[in-house]
């Protein structure tokens, strides 16, 4: 246990890390996946402002860059990297990964609950006289904010689980932590104490999630 | 209806009023012409309709004597589809395309509640849609006030819907907004600011009844005081035309009619046109002024309330009236009768004719046929009677063939029920 306390400095930048790369990834990737989410809805042949083009374009593209595991992800976008922040390894790229990758996730997630409004609630924005955009962010967003907490609750902790995976492109965190001074000298304590600092961090943000669903809902 | 006419011109919410349209149409001419292709139509070209009922004319249409419309000149036209046709395309390159609507021309007047009935199917929906443009037609043209729907562009559309409010059957509430917030929606998309806004919202909850519930949310309501809400919603940027597309369906009877009197209210009191879509007589009954009747994407009958469900043309009013006035014996009923009544039953219908008892009692007596009256009613349809009764007719054959002839040359509308039936 005293090995534990000896690297308890690397442990607490380990937390920093680790909510560094998840809270960016939450908000950057949240937001473009909230865009992207309301584009694949609203171009739905069909729907507020339909484009066959658009729809069918983005659509590919989350069908494509979705399915791939990140690991692999963050190799394949090393050029664009490179381009964009300047560097490929590090805390920032891994980040700047993590954010696109659950973008893609997120935009998912959204189009899915905003395609559980009710359409007629659609249709009487529309005989009030609203613009299609504001009907999308006046309209569509309440009504389905609650389910959509709790899409984005869930992208949360897909998002701790990816950020274990940032030692491998040196960028550090709780996952890094626990493969280098925990299972690979042997010392599970170390182990131990970082898998309940990530359940613990993951059962915080569920909790909030459900809470603020709930809220929405008002249930 | 006369009484309605009041509302027109004189009241601040006629803004977009177009005096223009109607100003033409002087001679009182209500008539809708229909090329000669409607079932109906076809049906009324036999029967002698010298009463002027307007109604789509198959072929050569006549002008004039429009009997209730007869004294003053029609308030302005409101609403006007011309030829107007709406197909939607089959949902795969195999599902066939779906005509909604076909061909149809309909005027509806400023001021006045008019109602649009048919079955499900029958494209009501669709018709109400294309008012406010949340559809556009295939062909045909719509125009709404002075401006030709067909025409706009779709931020022109939004403009034109601003002042045209519109209650659904399923409501269609926010649920993420409060009662208040629901109200005051279409005030936020016209660019209304905060407080007028919020006066705006309290005048419209307090006309509806629901001041004390701004702040609940849609799910602590009832329907029918959701209905309200939608009613308040869609009264809030004041407009001109409203239109409800089964507003009352999903309501039990006694929040149907606390709906429905609103609506009249909202039709008395601020002088809202009103298009009122639904299945069901008794709300045409109940509100209406005119009426047209859908069956199959097309209007085959179309009037005042009165003369279209007095004097069914089509099959379609007919089956209307057959559900809810029940104004002919069924075929069950009719056995059971004649397993006690010998003798012809003959089926008279009731309408507001003058002297029409004394003459009926007349005939028989002249004929010497004894009649008795076995089944029927009267009831009333926009404060006028309406209704059919029964007789067992006993006399020689001659006789009563006679006096049926009689009745019929006086242009009494009665109809023999045959064995057949039984």
């Amino acid at each position: 246990m005293h090995e534990f306390l000896d690297n308890l400095p690397v442990f607490r930048e380990a937390i920093r890390q680790t909510f560094y790369i998840v809270a960016i990834s939450v908000v950057a990737g949240g937001l473009l996946g909230l865009g992207l989410g309301l584009v694949l809805y609203a171009t739905r042949p069909g729907n507020l402002m339909s484009n066959r083009a658009v729809f069918l374009a983005v659509n590919v593209l989350v069908n494509v860059i979705r399915p791939i595991p990140f690991v692999i992800f963050i190799t394949a976008i090393q050029p664009l990297m490179l381009h964009t922040i300047g560097t490929t390894i590090g805390t920032n790229a891994v980040t700047f990964a993590l954010s696109l990758s659950a973008a893609f996730a997120i935009s998912r997630i959204v189009e899915q609950n905003l395609l559980t409004v009710d359409p007629g609630v659609i249709e009487a924005a529309r005989a009030a006289g609203a613009r299609p955009v504001s009907i999308l962010l006046t309209v569509l967003i309440p009504e389905a904010l609650g389910p959509m907490i709790l899409g984005y609750t869930f992208i949360f902790v897909a998002i701790v689980d990816m950020s274990a995976q940032a030692g491998l492109f040196g960028g550090g965190g709780l996952g890094d932590f626990a493969i280098t001074y925990g299972s690979q000298r042997y010392n599970w304590p170390v182990v131990y104490i970082t898998v309940a600092t990530i359940i613990v961090i993951v059962q915080a943000g569920q909790f909030l999630g459900n809470w603020l669903a709930r809220r929405a809902l008002r249930r | 209806m006369s009484d309605r006419t009041v509302h027109n011109g004189d009241t601040d919410h006629n803004d977009h009023a177009a005096p223009i349209d109607g100003a033409d149409r002087a001679d009182g001419a209500d008539r809708i012409e229909g090329g000669g292709h409607t079932d109906g139509a076809d049906r009324a070209d036999g029967v002698d309709r010298a009463d002027g009922v307007d109604r789509i004319e198959g072929g050569g249409h006549t002008e004039g004597a429009d009997r209730t419309d007869s004294a003053p000149a029609p308030p302005p036209v409101h609403v006007r589809f011309e030829h107007v046709g709406k197909t939607f395309p089959g949902k795969g390159r195999r599902d066939a395309p779906q005509v909604a609507l076909d061909d149809v021309n309909l005027e509806i007047r400023r001021g006045e509640v008019f109602g649009i009935i048919g079955y499900s199917g029958a494209g009501k929906s669709t018709l109400v849609r294309l008012i406010n443009g949340l559809e556009t037609p295939t062909s045909g043209r719509i125009h709404v006030g002075p401006h030709e729907f067909t025409a706009l562009t779709e931020r022109g559309m939004r403009e034109v819907r601003r002042d045209i409010g519109m209650v659904f059957q399923q409501f269609n509430l926010f649920r993420s907004r409060t009662v208040a917030g629901n109200v005051a929606y279409p005030l936020k998309v016209a660019g209304v600011r905060q407080p007028e806004r919020d006066r705006r919202v309290a005048r419209l909850l307090d006309f509806v009844g629901l001041l004390d519930r701004a702040h609940d949310h849609p799910e602590q309501l009832s329907g029918g005081q959701r209905q309200r809400v939608g009613i308040a919603r869609a009264l809030a940027t004041e407009p001109s035309l409203l239109l409800a597309d089964e507003a009352t369906s999903a309501l039990d009877p006694e929040t149907t009619g606390e709906v429905l009197a609103l609506l009249r209210q909202v039709n008395r009191d601020l002088g809202v046109t009103i298009v009122i879509i639904t299945h069901e007589l008794d709300v045409i009954r109940s509100v209406a002024d005119r009426v047209a009747v859908l069956d199959a994407g097309r209007v085959v009958e179309s009037g005042t309330v009165y003369d279209v469900f007095a004097r069914p043309q089509t099959e379609a009013a007919e089956r209307f009236i057959g559900t809810t006035l029940r104004d002919r014996p069924s075929p069950a009923t009719l056995a059971r009768l004649r397993a006690t009544h010998s003798g012809r039953f003959v089926t008279v219908r009731v309408r507001d004719q003058e002297g029409f008892q004394t003459r009926l009692a007349r005939t028989f007596l002249d004929r010497q046929v004894a009649a008795e009256i076995v089944f029927g009613g009267i009831r009333e349809l926009q404060e006028r009677p309406v209704g059919s009764l029964t007789f067992v007719l006993t006399g020689p054959d001659e006789a009563v063939d006679a006096a049926l002839a009689d009745l019929r040359a006086d242009g009494v509308d009665i109809t023999e029920e045959s064995e057949e039936e039984a």
